[in-house]
């Protein structure tokens, strides 16, 4: 047992050190580092890499909202595809039509998507789990065949889709459109980033928490469940829409079958290779999406989704609490490795 | 009236494809506690299996149940192999394990035998049944009935033998069932294997209908699952009601709300059912799970 | 008399914490044992640990057999029934199937069928309920279920995990009667563990005190029961 009355300042004890190292410096470190990293990736990549990290981004967008509904309030949607189309159509028909501003369509296809997915989410209160699953998935599917349905084909060009254009870095600034948008992309996901981490470190992630861990006590505890969890359907709603309206400018191209049910799974799949419950594990999730289909084609180009199985069954087999839980228990370890190295047990061994 | 019946019959007949999938995802449902997700490329790889024994020249109901002896050994395969790695594992964990086998299915029945559209023979005799005014596929009637044979058999097993009473328990609680001397894991594999040999039925009795390509089970899988939730998860027989009344209600409304057609019929169904979980959370036939606090 | 379980050296833990030191400790053929200990003392550990659902070094003997490192399964078939923490019945089935699995394991039907009167006998309102799901019967009843689940197995130990858990004072004492008579009319063995102490040390002839993981008492359940220190942190006056 270590008894030092001296103060950590000039000796740190094993526990001292324990904590400063699941504290927050080594995180902010860390982030910090990847920061830099990606803010110098345009100068080394081409555009077309730099087109597909956009796209990464612009998936771990959409996988944080629906991490915030799945992963932390126990909410099981495989409907966010949805969310993601009526992002995407509603930017893309405002360029279209009214040559509206990208970044006003950005805010007005977050706001839709909010009002939408909270007027989704009172319904859905009454069903749970895999029920709720189905009710989602039926959301899913419909979307795509609403999409291409004759009365709405003025706005949304049918089958055919809508083309819309590429915009120009603004200010005059040196960067090319594609550089422009991974910018304008990178702030935006930090941006998410960071409300996201606030939301769920305060007062309102305890009570997503509760409710997802015991609903009946949560509300006996006087949380609003009904309130919260048709809030936080919209909220995640509302991230998956701004992510489908960047995605609508980043591709220049809106069409139904680019929001199939797949895209819905994808999304899950995302979320729980990433990490369940973690909000860095949303943009694990998000380069799982937008690369490991390309590494399986590279692979074997006869059966490119086999290789695509076999990788999301060994990372579940290897890391069934996903990229996040797996890397958390590794510091973990390595904590406790030096801890043991120092001669002392981390914890007190009775209970 | 003559062309409304003859839009139920049909309704049923492809309600019974969805009535016997749902059939299977409710029985591994039963088994193991999971929906598996994989069902519909089991039950189709499954059925490319026995078409290549029908091809060699084996006669049809010889390669209808070695096809059953393979997959049920497939299913109970795959447990050990793969899904008991998972089992303590987070739900989710376990769903994209199940995404993950979908894949591989799909993937390697396309490889094996690639996309081209097969036909696949029906057992029964091909002249149209007759009653009335109305005509009756054979097949479609002979689908139906071994889709109900084979529910009344299962509901005689888990009812009343031993081995579907333990699996039964694996499945609800593992610890206790260890604790009267069941072996969880051999239950576990053995529903597998169950559920499996449920899907080669149900796929063998699909492909002559909707013929056989690598991707026939994907939009079946789908109704499937709805006709499973909408009977209610815990009910085989339900199961069994929610894909008829799905096959049937997706008809009904295709040919009789002008404005839906073909274009939204599948929606239209979908949003009959979330209505009715809106009204019974658990199903029609579900029970309703009591939770302690 | 001869040991039915005897339990030397004992150790266990869960990830990094360990939770029995070095426990000795053991069943007469015949006899009932019981385990006395606050919350987080190791004795529900303990009992898991018999039933092999814990990994443990130390070593169990039963009826002479080494039975640590065996699966739970095969310990069980041996004739050890083990009522688990929090009853552990299966919710969702009827309470006839409840004690049909109980006799899973078991071939001679005859009996079998006895053994299936014999706890209606001890628990009437089971017979009642027959057809009812497990999970619908009120706390008492379930741990009735519990009891005569094991009791279907024809064990010839029987282990109990605080069995007056949750409980209504009437039931507790109805329960531990059966109990009795169970052990004196079978010749059942029993280990309980309880918190209850002096019910438990009313019905045991021997008793243990577990104290954070170590056997810090024994001795015949009298004995224990007059013991001050016992008295006075177990059974509270």
């Amino acid at each position: 047992m270590v008894t030092s009355t001296v103060t950590p300042k000039t000796i740190k004890s094993p526990a001292a050190r324990t904590a400063w190292l699941n504290g927050r410096y080594p995180r902010v470190a860390a982030m910090a580092v990847v920061l830099v990293v990606a803010a110098s990736l345009p100068l080394v990549m081409s555009d077309y890499r730099l087109f597909q990290f956009t796209l990464a981004y612009i998936y771990a967008i959409a996988l944080l909202g629906l991490n915030l509904l799945i992963g932390y309030n126990g909410q099981f949607s495989l409907g966010h595809g949805a969310f993601f189309a009526i992002g995407a159509y509603t930017t893309a028909i405002m360029i279209d039509r009214w040559d509206i501003g990208y970044g006003w369509t950005i805010i007005a296809a977050g706001a839709i998507c909010l009002v939408v997915g909270f007027l989704f989410g009172i319904p859905a209160l009454r069903i749970e789990g895999m029920y709720l699953a189905l009710a989602t998935l039926a959301l899913a599917l419909a979307t795509p065949q609403f999409l291409k349905y004759h009365l709405f084909e003025g706005w949304t060009g049918g089958v055919q889709g809508i083309v819309i254009d590429k915009p120009e870095a603004p200010f005059g600034l040196p960067l090319n459109p594609d550089q422009w948008l991974y910018f304008f992309t990178l702030a935006i996901l930090l941006l998410a980033f960071v409300l996201g981490w606030n939301l769920v470190r305060g007062r309102t992630g305890r009570a997503l928490v509760a409710i997802r861990d015991h609903r009946i006590a949560a509300q006996s505890m006087g949380i609003n469940t009904a309130l919260y969890k048709s809030l936080i359907f919209g909220v995640s709603a509302l991230y998956t829409g701004v992510a489908g309206a960047l995605s609508a400018i980043v591709i220049q191209f809106v069409a139904p079958d680019s929001f199939t049910l797949f895209l819905s799974i994808f999304f899950v799949v995302g979320i729980v290779v990433g990490g369940l419950g973690s909000i860095t594990g949303a943009i694990y999730g998000g380069f799982f999406i937008q690369f490991v289909p390309n590494i399986a084609d590279a692979i074997s180009q006869a059966a490119p989704w086999a290789i695509y199985g076999i990788f999301l069954i060994v990372f579940m087999l290897v890391m069934p609490l996903g990229i996040a839980g797996f890397l958390a228990i590794l510091w973990h370890r390595l904590i406790m490795g030096r801890l043991a190295s120092d001669g002392n047990e981390g914890h007190p061994t009775e209970t | 009236m003559e062309s409304f019946l003859q839009q139920v019959v049909s309704g049923l007949a492809t309600g019974g494809i969805y009535a016997a999938l749902a059939l299977a995802l409710v029985m591994i449902y039963h088994s193991t506690n999971h929906l598996n997700f994989a069902q519909g490329e089991m039950a189709m790889f499954s059925t490319y299996i026995s078409w290549s024994l029908i091809n060699a020249g084996v006669p049809y109901w010889i390669a209808f149940f070695a096809t059953l002896v393979i997959a049920f050994a497939g299913g109970v395969v795959i447990e050990r192999l793969i899904i008991r790695w998972v089992e303590d594992a987070p739900v989710l964990t376990v769903v994209i394990v199940f995404i993950g086998l979908l894949m591989i299915f799909n993937s390697v029945a396309g490889w094996i035998y690639s996309y081209d559209i097969k036909v696949f023979p029906s057992p029964f005799p091909d002249q149209p049944i007759q009653i009335g005014t109305l005509y009756l596929g054979p097949h479609d009637v002979g689908a139906i009935a071994v889709t109900l044979i084979v529910l009344a058999i299962l509901f005689l097993f888990f009812r009343y033998t031993s081995l579907g009473l333990a699996m039964r328990a694996a499945a609800e609680n593992p610890e206790s069932s260890r604790l009267v001397g069941i072996r969880v894991g051999r239950m576990l594999g053995m529903g597998w294997g169950l559920a499996a040999l449920i899907g080669a039925v149900a796929g063998m009795m699909v492909a002559p209908i909707v013929f056989l390509d690598p991707n026939m089970m994907a939009g079946i899988l789908i109704y499937a699952f709805a006709g499973a939730m909408f009977g209610g998860i815990s009910s085989p027989g339900g199961a069994v009601f929610g894909g008829f009344f799905l096959g049937v209600t997706e008809n009904l409304a295709g040919s009789y709300i002008p404005f839906i057609g073909n274009e939204l019929k599948l929606s239209v169904a979908l949003v009959i059912i979330v209505v009715v979980l809106l009204v019974r959370p658990s199903g029609i036939f579900g029970k309703v799970t009591v939770s302690r606090v | 008399m001869s040991a039915l379980l005897q339990i030397s050296g004992l150790e266990a833990q869960y990830g990094l914490t360990k939770v029995l030191h070095g426990v000795d400790c053991r069943v007469e053929e015949g006899g009932i044992t019981t385990i006395l200990g606050a919350n987080g003392a190791g004795k529900t550990t303990l009992l898991r640990a018999v039933c092999g659902m814990v990994k443990t070094s130390g070593s169990i003997l039963y009826a002479g057999q080494r039975i640590d490192g065996k699966a739970t399964e095969d310990i069980v078939r041996l004739g050890i029934g083990h009522v688990p923490e929090g009853r552990g019945t299966f919710v969702a089935l009827t309470v006839e199937e409840n004690l049909r699995l109980g006799a899973y394991t078991r071939k001679e039907k005859n009996k079998v069928a006895q053994d299936y009167e014999r706890v209606h006998r001890y628990f009437p309102v089971l017979l009642q309920r027959r057809q009812q799901q497990a999970g619908t019967l009120s706390g008492g009843e379930q741990q009735m279920l519990a009891i005569a689940r094991a009791l279907m197995l024809g064990p010839k130990l029987l282990l109990l995990d605080e069995p007056s858990f949750g409980l209504a004072p009437i039931v507790v004492l109805e329960i531990f009667e059966i109990m009795r008579t169970v052990n004196q009319e079978e010749g059942v063995s029993m280990l309980v563990v309880e918190q209850n102490a002096s019910l438990a040390l009313n019905l045991a002839d021997h008793a243990y005190v577990l104290e954070t993981g170590r056997i810090v008492l024994d001795g015949p359940a009298e004995e224990i029961r007059g013991d001050d220190a016992v008295r006075r942190s177990y059974i509270g006056y």
